[in-house]
């Protein structure tokens, strides 16, 4: 399978994606560039982590008017799979191709340490690797994760399912103290209710190798593949 | 030429954890009376346009489409006649 990995000026884990898909993973991957007007051949859209357009006005505003996201949209119309990691997400929300939005972490702080998550849903494309109810370490590393959806959102996205990975201790417990930015119910990372457009902010593309001393990520990435290998 | 002026903030109920901040922060100066304080975004943007209506129009299209967010953003738009 193919993954494009989708780079606005500004982009700064665009390669480590690449790395992480092409060198450990074994799969195909391409740069789409943020002026591409058309995407084909890709199996998997990535909008990776970084600052696109310095986060001016709000993290991900500038870069949801990119060519490139009406091509995104398009795509995931159609049934593509499209994954946000960090600023990818936070795109994905800008563009209200997910529900919700993030303000400053509530400690004003950025954040950059290894969280757990919990495993809330593992039926998704992104997922299926996972079992329910288990922790991942991933590392995060943002300024602006404190997720934020209204009242009304947040009962659909626990009613369909849509909230896949919460922030959590290590054993599982989701709690104010495991919550590292101050996120609505912990969560760290939706789907939309098609189940084919995933936002997370931690990192799995920075653990997905033995070298880094940590393979969680590689699970959430392998999972796309085998969405496609085993359908 | 006219200029407008826009005023972006969290919107009422949604926790501003910056303003949060700065109020502790004017409390333990000895501003004992600070309530709340709420952090938000002040944009000055000059328009090639002569009537203040239209002007006003094209603002409020710039802030629904990118100077808020209205998930959480409420704004304000003054146009200086």
């Amino acid at each position: 399978m193919k993954f494009g990995i989708v780079v606005f000026p500004g982009s700064n884990c665009d390669h480590d994606c690449y790395h992480a898909v092409r060198h450990v993973l074994k799969e195909d991957a391409e740069f789409i560039w943020h002026k591409e007007k058309q995407i084909s051949g890709v199996d998997c859209i990535i909008l990776p982590g970084g600052f696109s357009y310095g986060d001016y006005l709000r993290t991900g505003a500038i870069a949801k008017f990119s060519p490139v996201m009406s091509a995104v949209r398009d795509f995931a119309e159609q049934g593509g799979l499209v994954m946000g990691i960090c600023n990818g997400f936070q795109i994905l929300l800008e563009s209200g191709l997910l529900p919700g939005a993030m303000k400053r972490n509530d400690s004003l702080k950025f954040i950059c340490k290894d969280i757990y998550l919990r495993v809330e849903n593992s039926t998704t494309s992104f997922t299926n690797l996972l079992e329910e109810g288990e922790v991942l370490r991933i590392p995060i590393a943002h300024a602006d994760g404190n997720y934020y959806a209204d009242e009304e959102t947040l009962k659909r996205l626990n009613q369909n399912r849509q909230v896949v990975f919460r922030y959590s201790d290590r054993n599982g417990r989701v709690d104010d103290p495991s919550n590292p930015n101050g996120s609505s119910e912990n969560i760290a990372g939706i789907i939309n209710e098609k189940g084919n457009v995933l936002g997370m902010m931690p990192h799995p593309e920075r653990c997905a190798e033995e070298i880094l001393g940590n393979t969680d990520g590689r699970r959430i990435l392998k999972s796309i593949v085998s969405h496609f290998t085993e359908t | 030429m006219i200029r407008a002026k826009v005023y972006v903030t969290l919107k009422k109920g949604v926790l501003d954890p910056q303003g949060k901040t700065v109020k502790q922060a004017l409390n333990s100066l000895g501003f004992a009376g600070v309530e709340d304080v709420r952090i938000g975004k002040y944009m000055e943007i000059t328009l090639d346009e002569t009537s203040p209506e239209e002007a006003g129009k094209i603002v409020t299209s710039m802030c629904e489409k990118l100077l808020a967010n209205t998930v959480i953003e409420d704004y304000q738009v003054e146009v200086e006649s």
